[in-house]
């Protein structure tokens, strides 16, 4: 709180007068939150909506990269694994179509020809040609199979029918995973035999476990029913049901998202390959292929908020400080309105007191003469002279007269200074005269006036109108502040060569150290409710302001306050009128 | 000695012009500037005491039209306006020879008058 409050602007608190016209328009709360949100909402809505859509924009084309990665990678594989099939398909083709082909009755050429493809290819286990019944005549490889009906066996049939086939990976009585292939041919008795190769699958599954795929990715072949054809580094073993979906069928590469009911969502690429019961599925994780994307999200959103909020510290202080300003700029306008006003007033007042007073000058010299003409009168005639009674009251009247007119005589001098401007002037002169008006009031409360000019003060040359109103607006501070009994005490010295330096101090109730740093400012008075403006000692800072000096004050709670003000001896007319212009 | 009183208040040059009278003085008494200028042209005066302010045309203007007319004329100015700095700054500027305020002290216009017909 106390920093909040270090930091609070002095428009904060601004309080509105009632029945103050134009109210709305010194309502600077709200005109500082309207500053703040509309320059916020232009500034910030647009770049939060950049942000915004440049983030959903990097996301897609990440997005959009890890599917075509995994695209292209699944094409690449396929094109391998086709290609050992192709391959070895391609070498049983040119086998059966060789003319010297004759292995379904030669035993010794066939396990020729099985250590031949071993040696050129690769993954052949074993080699048998099966006649027209079903039963392997020849057989060339590690396990006695010569003799072996095959005429049950589903693949059988199937080749028997279409010419060619490729079989799921099984176990078999072999109890080792292995590819049948199968191709039919046409014997040399004009009937058919069909020659039958194990592929071991060894070949094919270090072609897909060696493959290095990003995202903790995994390459793998099942069949169509979903069974695993190669091993697997998290989806299963060989022969098991994989726990993702089978995806249906596309004569193209295809790619899906799909999130599990458990774990982590994964990005699936599959392909079907052709004339083979196997579809070739590879699996990425997708949080592991995004991390890049966490990265640049992580900074976009990093930047967006030090954007946000340097801008926001910017605006804030840019509102603040522009509000204040129109704020102390309204407060000087409002001071010196009320200055020229209060100008305005004490003029009046001093031309209504010069007519008042020379209207009553005109009868009072007649009371003068008329009453003067009675003495003279008196003393020519004998009868009268020693008339003490009579002599008395003449002498009384014209005592009277020549107090009133001592009074109107003041009042001409006071208001006499109200229009002229730069003066020369004795100060001491313009402090009795102030005092002269209040001399009454402390004689009636018993108040001491003490003034203390020092020796061989010069004259100055400055606006004896805005003198006297600064000595009477703090001298008559100082009687509101003090009890009976008072003292005052006025003080003139020298201050350097060319300023002189006038204290007024009283031993009144003081100000508190609170309200000392605030008595200058406009509207602030302690005198509340008592018809205190709080215009007073801002229209006296003013003023001394404009008479080229400065005011200070110095007070202690319940024993009294001192002004000081420091003014320079000389001051030229323009100079003046600069200093009003300011104010 | 003569000397002429010119004050718009009727009432306060006649009981001033009695007064000088009684103090051996012959004092005559105008209200407008008009009639004061048709007394000079009748007769002789030493000295003229003028309000500053007069109906029609103001003390000095009159002070101005006498002085060229009549160049021995000696002046004394009366005036319920203002304070005793500001005439005796005044005249200076003036010429005139003495400024006094309303109220008159009739002591003090009588050492007045003496001062100037004595120079």
């Amino acid at each position: 709180m106390r920093f909040l409050n270090r930091i609070k602007p002095a428009f904060w608190d601004h309080r509105i007068l009632n029945g103050a016209p134009y109210r709305s328009q010194f309502n600077f709360r709200r005109t500082w939150y309207a500053a703040v949100f509309v320059t916020s909402a232009v500034v910030l809505a647009p770049l939060i909506f950049m942000a915004f859509m440049d983030y959903r924009a990097t996301r897609h084309d990440m997005e959009s990269e890890i599917l075509l990665t995994t695209s292209r990678l699944v094409s690449n594989i396929r094109r391998s694994i086709s290609y050992f099939f192709d391959e070895r398909k391609s070498a049983l083709h040119f086998l059966v179509h060789d003319n010297n082909f004759k292995m379904d009755e030669n035993p010794r050429r066939l396990a020729q020809v099985l250590e031949n493809l071993k040696k050129s290819f690769g993954g052949f286990t074993d080699l048998g040609c099966i006649r027209p019944s079903g039963i392997q005549g020849v057989y060339a490889g590690p396990y006695n199979l010569t003799g072996k009906d095959y005429s049950n066996q589903e693949w059988f049939k199937e080749v028997v029918k279409r010419g060619a086939f490729i079989s799921d990976v099984f176990s078999g009585f072999r109890h080792v995973p292995h590819i049948v292939m199968a191709l039919k041919f046409p014997s040399s008795d004009g009937s058919f035999g069909v020659l039958r190769a194990t592929l071991d699958t060894g070949k094919f599954d270090n072609l897909l476990s060696n493959l290095e795929i990003d995202g903790h990715g995994d390459a793998f072949l099942v069949n169509h029913k979903g069974v695993l054809q190669t091993p697997t580094r998290s989806h299963g073993k060989v022969l098991e049901r994989i726990s993702l979906p089978i995806p249906d069928f596309a004569p193209e590469t295809r790619v899906f998202p799909w999130t599990p009911k458990t774990g982590d969502p994964l990005v699936i690429g599959y392909r079907y390959i052709t004339d083979t019961p196997f579809i070739l599925m590879v699996v990425k994780h997708k949080q592991e292929l995004m991390k890049a994307w966490d990265n640049t999200r992580k900074e976009l959103i990093e930047f967006l908020a030090i954007s946000v909020a340097f801008i926001l510290f910017v605006i804030l202080w840019g509102a603040t400080y522009l509000v204040n300003r129109i704020y102390e700029s309204d407060q000087k306008l409002i001071v010196s309105l009320h200055q020229v006003e209060y100008t305005n007033k004490m003029a009046s007042i001093g031309r209504l007191a010069a007519g008042v007073a020379h209207e009553i000058n005109n009868p009072l010299a007649i009371i003068n003469e008329k009453a003067g003409l009675m003495k003279d009168l008196f003393l020519f005639k004998k009868e009268y002279q020693k008339n003490q009674v009579l002599m008395g009251l003449l002498d009384s009247i014209l005592g009277s007269v020549t107090r009133c007119g001592k009074i109107t005589k003041r009042l001409l001098g006071f208001a006499r200074h109200m229009d002229v401007s730069v003066q020369t002037v004795n100060i001491e002169e313009v402090i009795r005269e102030v005092l002269g008006f209040l001399n009454k009031e402390a004689e009636y409360r018993s108040i001491r006036i003490s003034i203390e000019v020092a020796e061989n003060l010069p004259n100055m040359d400055t606006d004896a109108g805005r003198l006297q109103q600064v000595i009477l607006n703090i001298i008559n501070n100082a009687f509101a502040a003090m009890e009976n009994n008072g003292n005052l005490r006025v003080k003139v010295v020298m201050e350097g060569e060319k300023d002189i330096l006038l204290t007024i101090a009283d031993d009144g109730c003081g100000i508190s150290e609170t309200d000392l740093k605030r008595v200058f400012e406009p509207f602030f008075s302690t005198k509340t409710g008592n018809g205190g403006t709080g215009l007073g000692l801002s229209i006296t800072y003013g003023l001394v302001e404009q008479l080229g000096g400065t005011i200070n004050v110095k007070s202690e709670l319940n024993r009294g306050t001192a002004f000081t003000i420091t003014l320079p001896l000389t001051i030229k007319e323009k100079e003046m009128k600069n200093s009003c212009a300011y104010s | 000695m003569r000397i002429l009183l010119v004050d718009d208040e009727q009432e306060l040059v006649e009981t001033l012009a009695e007064r000088l009278s009684i103090r051996g003085i012959e004092a005559r008494w105008a209200t407008t500037g008009d009639a004061a200028m048709k007394f000079l042209e009748q007769k002789s005066f030493d000295l003229a005491v003028l309000d500053v302010k007069l109906p029609g045309i103001s003390g000095i203007d009159l002070h101005g039209k006498m002085k060229a007319k009549y160049p021995d004329l000696k002046f004394i100015f009366m005036t319920g306006h203002g304070s005793q700095d500001d005439y005796a700054a005044g005249s200076a500027e003036t010429g005139a020879d003495y400024y006094l305020l309303k109220p008159v002290n009739i002591e003090k216009l009588m050492d007045k008058m003496k001062k100037l017909m004595g120079r």
